[in-house]
């Protein structure tokens, strides 16, 4: 066991530092520490002017290839370029969706053709995406898709056809920002569950998408609903075959690899940070029952980044499984999380009910509070987590399926 | 970066793994827990000689392997699956560190070849204050007295919850100077148990699986020879030899929570009602979930906290260790996390074997009891939050 960098990387991490530290300035001040889950509807114009920003300095895209325009970085140099950017208070990444989820699946599982339409305009910052996966009635049943996607030729023969999509999605989030979703939709209106589905690269800005805003707990809106009546795609932005959608989509896991999970504990730290501050300055830090949980939420949150370490050492399985401590980690950190929300109230007493000002603004940990509700949810509830756990990790019966109607 | 045993560490795993279940089965296990002695003299010959396991981290030149924590607590661990019932914990993980960390190099040379060929040893440094505020595990705890008469000390006082105390053959003692209290006046002597004087009861316990002894000290005569360092001064090290202990207790702790969790698992496999096996209820399938979170979170804490005391033994030995300054802090995130981790999957694991879980046969009750017992010994959750929240709230 080795847990120092090697001293190339900790001159690499001298480079992120200090470029973070020349940039993040002037106009991008304002930006520190904002635009993270909670914050998302934050200076979104300012944190787009940012993403082109970070570009121009060739930091977008720091773990794809270089032959897509990415800059090669190795697991501990994208673990180190996690840590830095939360570590300087970079903004949320308003590219994160492209970076992390469309891009890397173009990759794998996209034509030559598609790489050099989409991927540029990830790796510049200019273009955003956004997910659609989730749907009214496709939440924990994610594979229980609706939407509809139908091909039509095109009787003059000059082009190659269309798909047609109708239907609906909802949790999306920044889908009022993003220049492209991608969207998993039925391309065989017989099929049920995770078969005859397609994995569609689609434009935001045509007739047939409306975006709503959802109004949340918070009072603002960072998720959405997106409703697509006879929009459009073209029929070479389907990434694999008709049918072969849901193994796109789950593809993307095997892709995660925790490399962006210390940056997340890097953030988790300053609101760790901002609360004993809290304490200290109210004498919640001499409360004894708020002490253990001060103490508590400090030890897990060390040992959340220990277990980070493990999975970023760890080989995974030869078929893109998961190892146990990977496998455990999202239901780890959403309760960690949610705990965290707590205590933040409790330590601040009658306090924490004081609005920064009215009608509804909330200060940020007061956003924290409510917004972490969400973490036990979305990307796979608790519930889910713990079916995943036990039949994954320990060998446990699958849960029965029901036939649908 | 590469946080994950290599080759040879999962070599020394496995061959543990593979003897422990040879030797620690139930059966064997419950055989001599019911003894006063509380371990198989045989079985300990065997690991002395056969495997030279009480060597493993005792320098070469004392003639032992020389090897790491990390390679220790990989064994630890299977030593807690398979609740191994020897003086090995108390050899290993008090007497020999208590030797390394502070003993002279006279005693180095003099006790660590005898410890290798078999003797065994344990620090004895709570008295009843250990017991006081629900659990206390600092130099708050001594409370023998160490009185300096002529070349000699006298020590006298009382010495409870000691592991393996009334057997061990060697022991380090922690003696205080009348009249001081806390780190002041702290000093800690190699006192052979034959030597006249002392005094050792078993004291029976809940968990049969580790014996503790209680020791009186009657008007002990020591030699200058026995002190370890300068007089009055040993709480730093007694808090280094405590903390690497800790370490040790943890890694047993989540080896004994897998294990649990593994036999539980199974049960509820093999176990049908309304025809089907009770694996397949959400109801099971989420308890044994939450048992794997804890398990493997567990895991990560103990194996950061292998290679933080591998560092702080590297600075004992006067090379560097980077880590070595956050060994209290990274003793107690483990200890408190493995500490609930354990008796959450034990008591869960009883439950989740139902009626059967509740009886004397199964050998559920013995990691239940053993949960218990390491949860408390060296400091609970609780105790071990609170040395935390000292450190983040009560400075400035």
């Amino acid at each position: 066991m080795k847990l120092s960098f090697s001293a190339e990387d900790e001159q690499f991490r001298g480079e992120v530092a200090t470029w973070l530290n020349d940039n993040l300035v002037g106009e991008f001040e304002q930006l520190k520490f904002r635009g993270g889950p909670g914050d998302e509807h934050m200076f979104p114009e300012e944190r787009k002017a940012w993403e082109q920003k970070l570009a121009a300095g060739g930091w977008t895209c720091v773990g794809w290839p270089k032959e897509y325009g990415g800059r090669g970085c190795s697991i501990e140099q994208q673990v180190i370029f996690n840590e830095e950017y939360a570590r300087a208070g970079a903004p949320g990444h308003v590219g994160h969706i492209g970076e992390g989820l469309a891009g890397p699946t173009i990759i794998a599982f996209g034509t030559e053709e598609q790489k050099q339409k989409y991927l540029p305009g990830i790796v510049a910052g200019r273009e955003l995406w956004c997910q659609g996966y989730s749907e009214p009635g496709a939440g924990s049943d994610l594979a229980n898709v609706k939407t509809k996607a139908t091909f039509v030729e095109d009787a003059s023969g000059k082009t190659k056809g269309k798909w047609v999509i109708n239907g609906q999605k909802v949790w999306t989030s920044l889908a009022h920002e993003s220049d492209y979703v991608f969207v998993i939709a039925r391309t065989d209106p017989d099929s049920v569950a995770h078969k005859g589905l397609g994995f569609f690269l689609m434009k935001m800005d045509q007739p047939g998408i409306e975006v709503r805003g959802i109004e949340q707990i918070t009072g603002t809106s960072e998720f959405n609903e997106v409703f697509f009546d006879d929009a459009e795609c073209e029929a070479d932005d389907i990434v694999g075959a008709p049918g072969e959608g849901w193994k796109v989509a789950m593809g993307l896991l095997g892709f995660e690899r925790g490399v962006s999970t210390l940056g997340q504990q890097m953030q988790f730290q300053n609101e760790l940070n901002q609360v004993i501050e809290i304490a200290k300055a109210n004498g919640a830090a001499k409360n004894p029952a708020i002490r253990q949980r001060i103490a508590k939420a400090s030890a897990e949150l060390k040992i959340m980044r220990y277990n980070s370490m493990r999975m970023l050492s760890g080989q995974g399985g030869s078929d893109g499984s998961l190892q146990k401590e990977a496998l455990i980690y999202k239901l780890f950190w959403a309760t960690w999380h949610r705990d965290m929300g707590e205590l933040a109230m409790d330590v601040m007493g009658p306090e924490c009910e004081m609005l920064e000002g009215g009608p509804y603004d909330l200060t940020r940990l007061q956003s924290m509070y409510l917004f972490v509700r969400s973490d036990t949810i979305y990307g796979g509830t608790n519930e889910i987590q713990r079916n995943i756990i036990a039949e994954r990790g320990l060998g446990m019966p699958k849960e029965a399926k029901v036939a649908a109607k | 970066m590469d946080f994950a045993f290599t080759e040879e560490q999962l070599m020394i795993r496995d061959t543990a793994e593979a003897f422990l279940a040879e030797v620690s089965t139930s059966e064997e296990i419950r055989k001599v827990m019911a003894t006063d002695q509380g371990f198989d003299s045989d079985l300990w010959q065997r690991i002395c000689a056969d495997m030279y396991w009480q060597a493993i981290h005792i320098p070469e030149e004392y003639g032992g392997l020389g090897l790491g924590y990390v390679e220790l607590v990989a064994m630890l661990e299977q030593m807690g699956r398979f609740l191994l019932c020897s003086p090995f914990f108390s050899t290993v993980c008090l007497g020999t560190n208590a030797l390394i960390v502070a003993g002279t190099d006279e005693q180095k040379a003099e006790f660590l070849p005898q410890i290798c060929e078999g003797t065994t040893a344990t620090l004895a440094y709570t008295g009843k204050a250990a017991g006081k505020f629900g659990g206390q595990w600092g130099s708050d705890a001594v409370e023998a007295t160490a009185v300096k008469d002529g070349d000699n000390y006298l020590l006298n006082g009382t010495l409870r919850y000691v592991a393996d105390g009334a057997t061990a053959q060697l022991l380090i003692v922690a003696a205080r100077a009348i009249g001081t209290s806390g780190d002041e006046g702290v000093s800690l002597f190699v006192v052979p148990a034959d030597t006249a004087g002392v005094e050792r009861t078993w004291t029976p316990t809940v968990d049969q699986t580790r014996k503790q002894g209680e020791i009186v000290l009657n008007n002990v005569t020591v030699g200058a020879s026995a002190l370890m360092g300068a007089e009055g001064n040993a709480a730093a090290n007694l808090a280094k030899i405590v903390n690497l202990a800790t370490v040790a207790v943890a890694a047993e702790q989540m080896g004994g929570a897998a294990q649990i969790m593994d036999m539980t698992v199974e049960y509820t496999k093999e176990r049908t009602q309304f025809n089907r096996p009770i694996a397949g209820f959400q109801a099971i399938k989420h308890m044994a979930a939450d048992m794997m979170t804890r398990v493997e979170v567990a895991r990560s804490g103990v194996y950061y906290a292998a290679c933080v005391a591998e560092d702080a033994l590297a600075v004992t030995r006067g090379e560097d260790g980077e880590l070595a300054a956050e060994l209290p802090e990274a003793a107690s995130v483990a200890k408190s996390f493995c500490s609930e981790t354990y008796f959450k999957n034990a008591g869960d694991g009883l439950q989740m074997h139902g009626g059967v879980g509740f009886t004397w046969e199964y050998d559920v009750h013995l990691y239940f009891k053993r949960a218990k017992s390491s949860e408390h010994f060296l400091g609970n959750a609780a105790y071990h939050r609170e040395r935390i929240a000292a450190q983040l709230l009560d400075s400035e």
